[in-house]
């Protein structure tokens, strides 16, 4: 049942796949068979085990309140103060479902086959069909939990399109549609606390998973306000701690997301899938200088009545309104006219960074295109423009301190979205026994490319729907078992190296500060391995990158101590991972010869610069194994077979 | 442009904190409020102090992690705006700028800027959900909902739990935050079951942390999201509504 141990040498030859263990048979039909083949733990059975949820955004939060509802004793910790504020809750454009309730064609069977054309050809079919079967489900669930979703007039639920479908399909409340499905969730959440089935711990970071026997038994946890590095054990570990955005610093991601529970997951046995598929969204705020912090998302929904252009002369130096429509270049409409400007994000991206390369940027420091609603406002008017994008339009004025309603934005593309995560099976789980990964932070669903609105859908499906029933399997093996003690050597053992390590980065007393490595680190992964890689650049990263981390061992100043709230420490331990895993993202990005998705080689192109996949040679998910601190990690590859979805090349024409 | 800062610092909840003065120079008009304190930070790390500890995340006025009191307002002077969205060119090159945490009793400074509002969270477990359970829920379109109806639900499920409504008002009051909870799910009939219950719970459980409501409005105005104290109405009425065997029988 895809349970993969680690092997040595001799076994790799002659099992050199990776199995997903997903279920054979029509396509339709997997999961139920599947959820029928699975083994269940029987409801007055269920109090008797413990399940450790790390995370608590749309995946975690999700889960975890499932688990307990069932009847699981579950701990659940976040390294907020309160479950409410993942960074789920920045995501603003919508949720997909395959309702079909604006009778405009589309099935469960459609979302299936864009997600996975979407992901260009390299995701799980198994996967996205369960997922597009189960996105139903969730927005029923999200309704009837009080999530106030947009409506008609007439009180049913409203639709809008977004980038990589001819359809409209995405549900929304607001700009804030992933704030109201967290509070959903934090609310389900809450209730389970209440009842006692979950054990919330607030402020509390994951610096280790615990493996004893080739199964995670627990994880070492720090409380963050008092500093104390305590052992907790269970049953099973869920890892739903979202993407590593963050290794370019500068991206849309909250400023404390990271990689740190994964990646030690990952140093601990589980293989990490496709690090190099990173999504670079097209619609964020050019950054305004050197000392931003962040980078500020527009929803991609904006696509849907903005208009792409930058001048057609790149010395036009106009104010963007005096720009005649005949000195314009509608530039995604004009390569692009059957998607226009609602083409999947990657390609968005890559078409911005080519005007601005041809130095047809717009705004002071010329990083950015328009996207205009003049034409949407005529048609439509004011009203309905504020109505579907007004806090967006409010959040855009705040930054810039310009007015869209009546000046174009300037948007650019950012670091958005990671693909890449830690690898799992048709069950959710990782390499390691008993440890699994929902979520972003796991790889399964979005292939090389996650189209707009399916983030959502991917966290709250695994949470609400899949690894519920799917974490029964695992279970059911270690009826009556007690979690292994805390005080187990296993546990000391690896609480003594979380002590070490802090105590490491405090004893260091060099010179710079924590956010200087990781604004250094940003620099270099964007500018090689951002929207547009190549060999010798990624070379070049990596050399870079083992310049940093030797630095950053040397001459990081952590002030303070471990014992108490100390937030600069926090964040060391964050960069030193975010340090590894860049190299580890390099060297993937080296090893797949081909462009695919968010993945774009210059070396393999068609001649109009698409990306160009190479399908016989490539087409597998990469599973990185951690072979120790000193030898690097050994690819493993889990070959991807498409029986439903027709390779071709993407082409939105 | 060039600013002094007075900023809280206190080393721990049982230790004394006071005030402390810096110089933040050269800082960019385009900065972000928090970019300043980072900018800040940089230095002091550099000079050998420890950084000011602040909370903060999204950076995008959702999350609402951050939050402190600037010169005596809660997210400082730009209405409806959270100090992640404050950015340096609302203040004027030499501005004098205090910048305290939240003060209230329900919410005690952990260091710095920083306060635990974990007060918050006890009164959604006391009743801020509906009560279903995952795979029960009916087809999304089965309950046909006014759309004026979701728009108010959405109106104060916008409230981002930042707590700048308990650390304007003057009696360290609450009720725009339990207010805005309990009505997002009140205004909606997937909500009626459990309406009076809820608010009840709620109510009760937010007066074992909070002081009272007296109509000051501070909180409305604090409030980054604009969240309109017709809830509070609301919810005081649905409060006494609860206490009427025949509303509770009923349901409405």
């Amino acid at each position: 049942m895809g349970l993969i141990r680690k092997m040595n040498m001799d076994q790799e030859q002659t099992e050199p796949f990776l199995s997903s263990g997903e279920p054979s048979g029509p396509i339709e039909t997997r999961w139920d068979n599947h959820r029928f083949a699975t083994k269940l733990v029987n409801p007055a059975n269920k109090r008797k085990y413990e399940i450790i949820v790390i995370g608590t955004g749309l995946a975690g939060a999700s889960a975890a309140a499932t688990f307990g509802e069932l009847g699981y004793r579950v701990k659940a910790f976040t390294f907020h103060d309160s479950a409410r504020r993942a960074h789920s809750i920045a995501a603003q454009g919508g949720i997909n479902a395959a309702k079909n309730y604006p009778n405009d064609g589309d099935s469960i069977y459609r979302l299936f086959y864009d997600t996975v054309k979407g992901g260009d050809y390299r995701s799980r079919e198994s996967n996205v069909y369960r997922l597009a079967q189960v996105s139903n489900e969730i927005v029923d669930q999200a309704t009837a939990q009080g999530v106030p979703f947009a409506r008609e007039y007439g009180g049913l639920l409203d639709n809008r399109s977004f980038g990589g479908a001819q359809v409209s399909r995405t549900f929304y409340a607001r700009g804030q549609t992933g704030q109201q499905l967290l509070l959903g969730a934090y609310q389900s959440l809450s209730r389970q606390v209440s009842a006692g089935t979950v054990e919330l711990h607030t402020r509390s970071e994951m610096l280790e998973i615990v493996v004893k026997d080739d199964r995670a038994v627990g994880v070492v946890m720090r409380d963050l306000t008092t500093g104390e590095v305590s052992s907790h054990s269970a049953h099973a570990v869920v890892l739903a701690t979202g993407g590593y955005s963050n290794v370019f610093y500068l991206s849309t991601n909250a400023m404390a997301s990271n990689t740190t529970a994964i990646w030690r997951a990952h140093r601990k046995g589980a293989y990490f899938a496709n690090p190099c598929y990173t999504q670079i969204h097209p619609t964020c705020i050019p950054a305004s200088d050197e000392h931003q912090s962040k980078l500020t998302l527009m929803s991609e929904s904006l696509r849907n009545d903005g208009r792409i252009w930058v001048p057609l002369d790149p010395e036009d130096a106009r104010p963007p309104n005096d720009i005649p429509q005949a000195e314009r270049d509608y530039y995604l409409e004009r390569q692009y006219p059957a998607f226009g400007n609602l083409v999947p994000r990657d390609v968005a991206s890559r078409a911005a960074m080519r005007m601005i390369d041809e130095n047809r940027g717009v705004g002071p420091l010329k990083n950015g295109v328009y996207l205009d609603f003049k034409s949407a406002i005529d048609r439509l008017g004011k009203n309905r423009i504020e109505e579907r994008y007004g806090n967006l339009f409010e959040m855009y004025e705040r930054i810039t301190d310009e007015n869209p309603y009546e000046v174009p934005m300037r948007i650019y593309p950012a670091p958005h979205y990671t693909m890449g995560g830690l690898w799992v099976d048709y069950n959710l789980m990782t390499s390691v026994p008993g440890l699994y990964s929902i979520g972003e932070a796991n790889f399964s669903d979005h292939g090389a490319n996650r189209l707009g609105a399916s983030a959502l859908m991917q966290g709250l499906a695994d949470g609400y729907f899949v690894l519920p029933y799917t974490i029964g399997q695992y279970l059911s093996d270690y009826l009556n078992t007690d979690p292994v003690a805390t005080d187990d050597d296993a546990f000391v053992e690896v609480e003594t190296e979380v002590k070490e390590r802090n105590a490491r980065f405090l004893a260091i007393g060099g010179t710079r500060s924590v956010d200087h490595f990781h604004r250094e680190l940003g620099k270099v992964m964007i500018e090689y391995c951002g929207l547009v890689r190549s060999r010798e650049g990624l070379e070049k990263a990596i050399s870079e990158i083992r310049t940093i981390k030797q630095e950053f061992w040397t001459d990081l100043r952590i002030l303070g101590d471990s014992d108490s709230l100390n937030q600069s420490l926090e964040r060391a331990g964050r960069v030193a991972d975010f340090i590894e895993l860049a190299e580890l993202m390099c060297r993937d990005a080296i090893d797949r010869e081909e462009s695919c998705g968010g993945h774009f080689r210059v070396e393999h192109q068609t001649n109009d610069g698409e990306a160009r996949r190479d399908d016989e040679n490539f087409s597998f998910v990469s599973a990185w194994e951690w072979t120790g601190e000193d030898t690097p990690q050994v690819r493993r590859t889990e070959p991807l077979e498409f029986e439903y979805v027709a390779l071709s090349q993407r082409s939105y024409k | 442009m060039d600013l002094s800062l007075k900023v809280w610092r206190q080393a721990g909840p049982d230790a004394v904190g006071g005030f402390k003065s810096y110089e933040a120079k050269g800082i960019s008009p385009e900065a972000s409020f928090l970019e300043m304190l980072d900018d800040v930070n940089e230095h002091l790390n550099e000079a050998g102090e420890d950084p000011i500890a602040f909370d903060h995340d999204c950076r995008e006025g959702i999350c609402g992690m951050c939050g402190v009191m600037i010169n005596g307002d809660p997210h400082g002077p730009q209405s409806g705006t959270a100090t992640c969205q404050l950015h340096m060119r609302k203040f004027n090159d030499g501005d004098s700028i205090t910048i305290e945490p939240w003060r209230a009793s329900s919410m005690p400074v952990i260091r710095d800027l920083i306060v635990d509002r974990s007060a918050f969270d006890r009164i959604i477990e006391a009743g801020g959900y509906i009560s279903i359970n995952t795979g029960a829920a009916p087809d999304a379109n089965i309950i046909a909902v006014p759309k004026e109806a979701a728009e108010a639900a959405m109106d104060a499920a916008s409230c981002i739990g930042c707590a700048a409504c308990v650390a304007a008002c003057p009696n360290s009051a609450a009720n725009l935050f339990t207010a805005a909870k309990i009505q997002h799910l009140n205004l909606l009939p997937q909500g009626q079951p459990e309406r009076f219950t809820r608010t009840v719970a709620m109510v009760e459980t937010m007066e074992e942390y909070f002081g009272s409501c007296t109509n000051h409005g501070e909180c409305e105005s604090a409030c980054p999201k604009n969240i309109s104290i017709d809830f509070i109405a609301w919810m005081n009425r649905d409060y006494v509504k609860a206490q009427f065997k025949t509303f509770q029988k009923t349901g409405q």
